[in-house]
């Protein structure tokens, strides 16, 4: 683990009125490794997530106890500005979620909202993020098309591209394959694989066998609460708990 | 005797497609009657030239500029307060007390008859606000006429957007206001589009209301503060006191061909819009 944790989550409780989602949870997520949060429906682990970036802020009477620090410094901190803090953290949603825009005008969307001009450098970057989502080859040739028109693969390695070009620090993946074919998932666990030197990557996998496949560590959710974490083979080859190894085995979930 | 869910079926489509066609047999009878009575009265002379002899001759250019004038007025006012209005309802606040009676007060405004708009027209912009009988009392009035309706189908379309745009927005780092005007506007604007364009219909359409407060002198309205008559107000006084039935019609049917035209620009000019952002 690297000297200084990305985030350290301390004691944290989520609430949604008088409905608690998450019970005390702690959590130190290292920088540059990729952290799979896995747990039946209802588990909590979708609040994490968007624990982590604030969107868990717009829903009316949520309410969070405890702390999440980023780098030291608490994301809940009144002088941190959200729309910076949410370009810092960009976050893949679980179905594929392109604007009712171009394919360009999609990936463009973070950049130009700090006033990147039109120009020649978001153009360029535009095709950068692409081909790191492994999405330039399908669409160069109709940049300006609907993005609605893509494949669903194609629309979530859109989302993909479109978070990359914010060029955040954390990237947050909410069950990003759970509607996609084979062929799409490969190509995003690639992407993934590759782009954790430049990112820190915390992933809620559709199932317990991507969690095997692409992560670094893993954690376990369970109603609300963090039953274990550790390293990826701990996980499934020597879970500490019985729940750990019931869920990972397929006994439930 | 039980019907036999086939027969049944049958039956039922059969009364859907007579009562669709009921429907659309008057309104086709409806325009192509008027247009049989109007259409050879217009020509360039009839558009072009003012009205003579109480309407009796000459054309009726002076009210198709009224009516225009008049028309613009109200939406000028309306849509901005509407769309407003909505976005507040929609995005800006949480159902509360506020909101129920926004909304409330929005819906008893959409049922008052238009003679009653007119009369507080009359009583407040005409007399005690001294804007006499003009363009601009008969836009006022007209824009609290139509302003329930820009309300209410604004916030339908804005309630339309899928939440989750505006999640991905603001999950990209977008303000609330970045996220209205990039990810939420651009989808709601055929529905906000379609409420003001029923607006301008019964803008065009409205007599009682302008009757009251723009007047209905045949003169050429030259500014805001000039009274004037529109189309549909100098239709029903050729009708109604028997002036000249001949150009009565060939006023209604240039109103439904300007509503016409209207809704086919503005439907072309949105499509493009939408496509464009696409």
């Amino acid at each position: 683990m690297s000297p200084q944790p990305k985030f350290v989550i301390k004691n944290l409780s989520f609430y949604y009125g008088g409905k608690r989602a998450i019970h005390d949870l702690s959590l130190d997520i290292a920088a540059n490794e990729i952290l799979s949060v896995i747990g039946p429906a209802n588990s909590g682990v979708t609040t994490l997530l968007r624990a982590l970036n604030r969107l868990g802020d717009l829903v009316p009477g949520a309410r969070m106890e405890g702390e999440i620090l980023m780098d030291g410094k608490s994301v809940y901190d009144p002088d941190v500005s959200v729309t910076e803090l949410r370009r810092k953290i960009g976050m893949v949603f679980e179905v594929p979620t392109p604007l009712p825009m171009s394919i360009f005008d999609n990936v463009a969307y973070g950049p130009r909202l700090i006033g990147k001009a039109n120009g020649k450098s978001v153009a360029e970057s535009v095709e950068r993020v692409l081909r790191k989502a492994a999405l330039w080859d399908d669409v160069k040739d109709r940049l300006k098309t609907p993005a609605m028109s893509l494949s669903g693969g194609q629309q979530q390695r859109l989302c993909f591209a479109r978070v990359l070009a914010l060029d955040p620090e954390v990237v947050l993946l909410d069950r990003p394959c759970s509607g996609l074919d084979p062929i799409s998932t490969a190509k995003i666990e690639e992407s993934l694989s590759q782009l954790k030197e430049q990112y820190t990557i915390v992933v809620a996998p559709h199932n317990v066998q991507q969690a095997a496949r692409i992560s670094d560590r893993v954690a376990f959710m369970l109603t609300g609460s963090l039953i274990e974490e550790n390293r990826n083979v701990e996980i499934f080859s020597r879970p500490k708990d019985q729940r750990t190894s019931d869920y990972v085995t397929g006994r439930f979930g | 005797m039980r019907i036999s869910p086939r027969a049944g079926e049958r039956i039922v489509k059969v009364l859907i497609w007579a009562a669709a066609m009921l429907v659309m047999a008057v309104l086709v009878f409806i325009v192509a009657y008027i247009l049989a009575k109007g259409l050879h009265v217009i020509d360039w002379r009839f558009l072009a030239s003012a009205p003579s002899n109480m309407g009796r001759s000459g054309g009726i250019s002076t009210t198709i500029i009224g009516t225009l004038m008049v028309t613009v007025t109200a939406v000028v006012i309306a849509a901005p307060l509407g769309i407003g209005t909505a976005f507040y309802l929609a995005e800006y606040t949480r159902e509360n007390f506020v909101t129920k009676i926004i909304r409330f007060s929005a819906e008893s405004l959409a049922g008052i008859p238009s003679i009653v708009y007119g009369l507080f027209g009359l009583i407040f912009f005409v007399v005690y606000l001294d804007m006499r009988w003009s363009v601009l009392s008969g836009g006022l009035t007209l824009a609290l006429m139509i302003l329930p309706t820009v309300i209410r189908t604004s916030e339908e379309a804005i309630k339309a957007v899928p939440y989750i745009y505006r999640e991905v927005s603001f999950s990209l780092g977008a303000t609330k206001w970045q996220t209205i005007i990039k990810a939420v506007f651009p989808s709601a604007l055929r529905g906000i589009a379609n409420g003001i364009l029923l607006s301008v219909g019964r803008c065009i359409a409205e007599t009682a209301a302008v009757i009251l407060t723009a007047g209905s002198t045949l003169r050429m309205p030259t500014s805001l503060f000039s009274p004037t008559r529109t189309m549909a107000v100098h239709f029903y006084i050729l009708a109604r006191e028997g002036i000249s039935m001949e150009n009565a019609y060939g006023t209604a049917a240039l109103l439904i061909i300007l509503i016409f035209l209207i809704n086919v620009v503005a439907n072309t000019l949105i499509n493009r819009f939408v496509a464009k952002s696409r």
